[in-house]
């Protein structure tokens, strides 16, 4: 570097260097960050969020029966018991053209979701029109299928004709569209997915609680112990930890059923007569779950009462407070990230558990995850899956958002 | 925590009592994987202790399961399938989750936090929607019931593991060792080679470890996305516990439980070596 030039750098000149030295750490810093970012973004943000859309997304009719989706939004069933013949022509025109492309499938799907069965009526009666009508359109309809004289059909296809709708949300809350527009409850019969959101809510605050009670007292036992001891118990917290998900719940299977040893020990000490039904109730899916869940609780309470000076509360003990005072008002206020953190955590991972219920609980102990695999794999009612999908998440989201208030999720650690 | 000598009758069973407890609460969390163990070597098709077993006759035991486990085409499959899609999703997880890590943890870094969540949320988001989010969307490109479906899917859940464990092991670097590199002429990417992979490779690992085993032990994703040909062992094992269930299954878990222990030690090996190399006490 010659003299000439280190004389120039000088006020604005070395300000400028400066922020454009900044400028090249910031890009390189980003340039580091973005190919795992495009990645998630394109692999799990956008299905999730398309997940989210299909929740109001009510495309199907109106993308292939473009026209008559658009007429019959005209049609006033107050005035006319059915729509003009105009708009009855048009659905007889575009049903029979998508007939012939194949292209039914998708309306066929929806209207079955709100109607079960229906999906007979619109693929038979696109199967059989004719080219011209016999008399009138409506006439025509009617004599294949007696359910076109009804407006509730009409009313049905108006519902569906819009591009989005709101009838999957408003299910998932046991709401639905009245006749005369207006939200209104859903028929009694209809109306399980306020229990099961509240069945969930109950199981996951059940389990977070069960492992805070059995997971505070292990976590200060092996901070207060000698590392070297307490290094090693906690490899015994760590194996079901690292354990497979699926081994464990066998392993519950094993222990809880009818012939268990459980049961077989129970029997055997003679303290029961017949078999406990341990499991595919309520019962086992606690027991399972928070065995499962515990280390997630233990770990990070461990490592915050890591961190907790000893001398605290042996201070307040020697200034005579009794040693339930000094744990209750010393102690215990010092361990509260770690209580938020692992109950947060917990809280998280049980709400959307599905695999452990599915398989030790019975048909009243399934968590919302069972209905959203439910309507995707066997109903094949993407509507409703997702509207359910959506609401989870959004609960899930929001305890993700507290927990990154209260811990911070720099301080998120894994063993 | 020892008992002082002074101790009242009340603070002695107190003690006594609480040290009891925390037995009963490790025996609760070990007891359960261990008790299976020797019920795979049962010589019955049953889940349960027979009376042979419990007089430790060795007509009592066998090896048939794992006999119809490394015999069964489906089983091998599946760990082949395993294998496959756990090394693969591990291999481009550590690749992106370590440059992420290494870039979260630049000072000139901005929305830390925001990116940092965005980051994480693979793990917090559960697995039924992140799983039929996937199975929509992987659908209409042509990644369903397809073997890079399935690796991506993992990917991106192994990922914040290894963004998590490499950015912890980089809070305590020392960023003035990367300006020595460079003073004294090192181009960055023998910097990176030389300097920051040999100090942060303890992070890579067991980040590389948490995505395996999380790949590893995935169903919900492979129930979704996968179809007959990416059957994977937790697929297996979802299968036959639903459908038919029998000892052969307690074989594999068995197994599974053995791996997991060896996954453990490599762990608790670095974890070690970590301590030792920042100075502490290794105890």
């Amino acid at each position: 570097m010659t003299v000439s030039t280190a004389t120039a750098l000088t006020g604005s000149d070395l300000k400028r260097r400066l922020r454009r030295a900044e400028w090249r750490g910031r890009l390189r810093a980003i340039a580091l960050v973005v190919p795992l970012l495009l990645f998630l973004i394109f692999f799990f943000i956008v299905p999730i969020a398309r997940m989210m859309w299909l929740s109001v997304d009510n495309s199907e009719l109106p993308s292939t029966l473009p026209r008559f989706a658009e007429e019959i939004q005209q049609w006033d069933p107050t005035e006319t018991p059915l729509p003009d013949e105009s708009v009855l022509a048009l659905f007889a025109e575009e049903l029979r053209a998508a007939a012939e492309a194949r292209d039914l499938a998708g309306v066929a799907r929806r209207l079955n979701t709100e109607v079960p069965g229906f999906r007979t009526t619109i693929m038979g009666t696109a199967r059989r029109l004719p080219d011209s009508p016999e008399g009138s359109w409506s006439e025509t309809l009617i004599g294949i299928n007696e359910d076109w004289a009804e407006a509730e059909t009409w009313l049905l296809l108006r519902r569906a004709s819009t591009t989005v709708t709101p009838y999957y949300l408003l299910a998932s809350m046991d709401l639905r569209m009245g006749a005369e527009g207006g939200v209104e409850a859903a028929p009694r019969d209809q109306a399980i997915y306020r229990d099961i959101f509240a069945r969930t809510f109950t199981i996951a605050v059940g389990v977070t609680l069960l492992c805070l009670l059995l997971g505070y007292p292990l976590a200060y036992k092996l901070a207060n112990l000698p590392a070297r001891i307490s290094n090693l118990l906690l490899i015994l917290v760590l194996l079901p930890f690292w354990t497979s998900l699926l081994v464990r719940t066998t392993s519950w299977i094993v222990l809880l059923q009818r012939e268990g040893p459980i049961n077989q020990a129970l029997q055997g000490a003679g303290m029961i007569q017949d078999p406990l039904q341990l499991i595919y109730n309520r019962f086992g899916v606690y027991v399972a779950m928070t065995h499962i869940l515990l280390p997630f609780m233990v770990l990070p309470l461990y490592s915050v009462m890591r961190g907790i000076n000893p001398a605290l509360p042996r201070a307040a003990t020697g200034l005579g407070a009794h040693p339930f005072t000094a744990f209750r008002r010393v102690y215990l206020p010092l361990t509260t990230p770690g209580i938020g953190a692992g109950c947060l955590l917990v809280f998280i991972l049980s709400i959307g558990y599905y695999i452990t219920p599915a398989l030790v609980g019975g048909a009243n102990d399934q968590m919302v995850s069972w209905f959203i695999a439910f309507f995707t794999n066997q109903t094949v009612n993407w509507g409703m899956a997702s509207a359910l999908g959506s609401l989870l998440l959004v609960a899930v989201l929001i305890i993700y958002w507290l927990y990154i208030r209260l811990v911070g999720v720099e301080r998120m650690r894994l063993g | 925590m020892a008992l002082p000598s002074y101790a009242s009758p009340l603070e002695r069973t107190w003690y006594y009592s609480y040290r009891v407890i925390c037995g009963l609460i490790f025996f609760f969390l070990v007891a359960p994987i261990l008790v299976m163990i020797p019920l795979s070597f049962n010589a019955q098709p049953y889940f349960s202790y027979t009376t042979e077993m419990l007089t430790l006759q060795p007509e009592g035991y066998s090896l048939r399961w794992y006999e119809e486990f490394f015999n069964s085409s489906a089983w091998v499959t599946s760990i082949r399938n395993s294998v496959i899609i756990a090394f693969a999703s591990t291999f481009l997880a550590t690749c992106l989750g370590t440059l992420a890590a290494l870039g979260l943890s630049r000072s000139h870094m901005p929305f830390r936090g925001l990116i940092m969540g965005l980051l994480i949320s693979p793990m917090i988001v559960p697995l039924i929607i992140s799983a039929a989010g996937m199975f929509f969307f992987y659908s209409q490109i042509g990644l369903a019931q397809t073997f890079p479906g399935v690796i991506l899917a993992h990917t991106a859940l192994g990922t914040p593991f290894v963004v998590i464990t490499v950015t912890a092991t980089l809070t305590g670097f020392d960023h003035t060792l990367t300006r020595a590199s460079a003073s004294l002429g090192a181009p960055p990417q023998t910097t990176f080679f030389k300097v920051i992979l040999p100090l942060i490779t303890p992070g890579v690992i067991s980040g590389a470890l948490f995505a395996f085993i999380t790949s590893f032990d995935e169903v919900v994703i492979v129930l979704f996305v996968a179809g007959v040909e990416q059957r994977t062992i937790p697929r297996e094992m979802w299968s036959g516990i639903r459908e038919q269930i029998s000892p052969t299954i307690l074989a594999v878990a068995t197994i599974l439980v053995l791996i997991s222990i060896a996954l453990l030690t490599v762990l608790e090996l670095l974890r070690r070596r970590n301590e030792r190399m920042r100075g502490l006490s290794p105890s």
